[in-house]
């Protein structure tokens, strides 16, 4: 069975149809791409899918459990997680504490234990630091450990967030353009740990407009454009479909 | 390796152990144990406005539910004073947890103007309700006695005053620094990240607001007893804006700010007094000062000053 389920989703946001009755299966273990030209509705589907935004219209289906509309937290307790094209980091904390709350929902949250300082939750979270530190690393960022978010670069960032999503030991994990504003170097970078990623064993669903990246990686591709559908398919079945091209290239097919 | 955080409080508590020997007379110890009481209400108002990021403009409402509670449950129905100041706590905390859903649901400028308008209800009840509270001349307290011994004097609440310091100080540090307090200030950093990892945003302000409501609470009520006589001033806008103040002057989102704003913000008037009626001009001066020169506060700006010189 598919890990997800898309059937026939849309969202309106007054007379703008932002997506339209989009249908679409990602199995478990692939990298799925979505891609399509700017205002495609691919951060919408991402938003929708994550909990962000309540679908108009349509399903989703994780596992087979209808997922459309549920909250953000709801889903986070489902390993659903994700990166965010506009970066969402908290400026306010360190590096590695913006990484460890990425663990929020398998730790003991108790207000009263925390104040009193309860020696079982305290250890676990040393533990958790020594987890962060590790994710940091996995994502390249093991010059940052001891930093505060607010004095990271840019591209270090970028990688901060998916270290925090991968905190949550997700079974599916959205990256929303996770090399936009890197420079070649970077995204080659990213590329790699992207595959790093996915070959940990989590279910990547990808918004890029990096095309060797998205070529490189991808399983499948969702092409999108104006909201709807254009098609789906391999690498190599999106790159040589005349719609694909009229889309990107604006001719009239 | 990181500094200890608590090197703080091991300094606050020295302080506090030596102070009683060396100040001069009465009118210092005083000046004291109402600097320790407006710490420990501000620590709890900078937990809600420094570290999630949530503005209050009515909290002293919630210090007079707990003064008016030690005042009126004692005098009217002849209630135990350790009774009366639970119950100010329940009560502050429950409203809070009522009104929090629906105020959360409002961000920035919404949100003050609704912890306002509570500020303002709160107050209005209290100065309207004359037959319990004695209206706007306010009411007599009676003494808090625990166990057949009665507390009473500069002498005993100085202490009860400083334990409860220390405690609320050392409670905070371990607080922030957990997994409920890093999602306090995940939220406050950005709340779509922090929906996206699992935190329930709206449960953890409306516990936040509650917990600093409660802090809020007990202090008025300890406050009641220390003075001995409470009346509406306690609970009115001007005090509300007097805490957040201390807030923002001693540095959001630090809990020594929280104390080194409460202490310094008690003094000010204090030490302006010689003056005369010029006071609140060059009070008024130094926050602006503050405010351009210092715009995170004493605290945050010396620690980052203090940082990176070495």
């Amino acid at each position: 069975m598919a890990l997800l389920e898309v059937k026939d989703l849309s969202i309106h946001f007054g007379g703008v149809k932002a997506v339209q009755n989009v249908s679409f299966t990602i199995d478990a273990g692939i990298v799925y791409a979505v891609i399509g030209p700017n205002g495609a509705g691919k951060t919408t589907l991402f938003n929708l899918i994550t909990g962000v935004y309540t679908p108009t219209t349509g399903t989703i289906l994780l596992d087979g459990e209808s997922i459309g509309g549920k909250s953000p937290d709801a889903l986070a307790r489902r390993g659903v997680a994700r990166t965010f094209q506009n970066l969402q980091i908290c400026m306010n904390m360190d590096a590695i504490e913006n990484v460890m709350v990425g663990a929020h929902l398998r730790l003991d949250r108790n207000l009263l234990k925390a104040a009193l300082r309860w020696p079982v939750l305290k250890r676990r979270d040393r533990e958790l630091r020594g987890e962060a530190a590790e994710l940091m690393r996995f994502v390249g960022l093991q010059d940052y450990i001891n930093t505060r978010a607010d004095s990271m670069p840019y591209g270090a960032l970028k990688r901060l967030e998916i270290a925090r999503a991968l905190a949550m030991k997700p079974r599916l994990i959205f990256l929303d353009e996770p090399a936009a504003g890197l420079n070649p170097k970077e995204t080659i970078e990213v590329d790699a740990l992207v595959r790093k990623v996915a070959d940990s064993g989590v279910t990547v669903v990808l918004v890029e407009h990096d095309m060797k990246m998205v070529m490189n990686l991808s399983d499948r591709i969702l092409v999108l454009d104006y909201g709807r559908k254009l098609t789906e398919g391999t690498g190599l079945e999106v790159r040589s479909n005349p719609d694909v091209i009229a889309a990107y290239l604006g001719a009239h097919a | 390796m990181k500094k200890s955080p608590f090197i703080g409080l091991y300094i606050i508590m020295a302080v506090l152990l030596v102070l009683p020997f060396v100040l001069p007379n009465s009118f210092y110890v005083d000046l004291a144990i109402r600097m320790a009481i407006n710490a420990i209400i501000v620590l709890g108002l900078n937990l809600l406005i420094g570290f999630a990021g949530q503005i209050s403009l009515g909290h002293a409402g919630f210090l007079g539910i707990g003064a008016y509670a030690t005042a009126a449950l004692p005098s009217h129905f002849g209630w135990h004073p350790m009774l009366a100041l639970l119950a100010g706590a329940a009560a502050a905390g429950l409203l809070a947890a009522i009104v929090a859903r629906p105020i959360f649901k409002l961000k920035g400028h919404y949100l003050a103007m609704a912890t306002l308008g509570l500020g303002i209800i709160i107050n209005i009840v209290v100065r309207n309700e004359a037959a319990w509270t004695g209206g706007p001349d306010g009411m007599p307290v009676p003494a808090m006695s625990l166990a057949g011994f009665e507390i009473s004097g500069d002498k005993h609440w100085y202490w009860i005053v400083a334990v409860l310091l220390s405690v609320s100080v050392w409670a905070s540090l371990n607080l922030i620094d957990s997994p409920f307090g890093r999602a306090l200030r995940a939220l406050h950093g950005s709340e779509v990240a922090s929906k996206v990892v699992g935190v329930d945003v709206v449960r953890y302000k409306v516990a936040i607001f509650v917990l600093s409501a409660v802090f809020a609470s007990i202090m008025g009520s300890v406050t009641a007893h220390y003075v001995g006589f409470v009346t509406p001033n306690l609970a009115d806008f001007f005090h509300s804006i007097e805490l957040v103040t201390m807030v923002v002057i001693g540095g959001m989102a630090s809990v020594y700010g929280s104390v080194v704003g409460a202490v310094l913000l008690t003094a000010l008037p204090q030490a302006l007094t010689s003056f005369e009626g010029w006071e609140t001009v060059i009070f008024g001066a130094i926050l602006m000062l503050c405010m351009i020169f210092l715009p995170k506060g004493l605290v945050p700006t010396l620690a980052a000053k203090f940082s990176s010189g070495e």
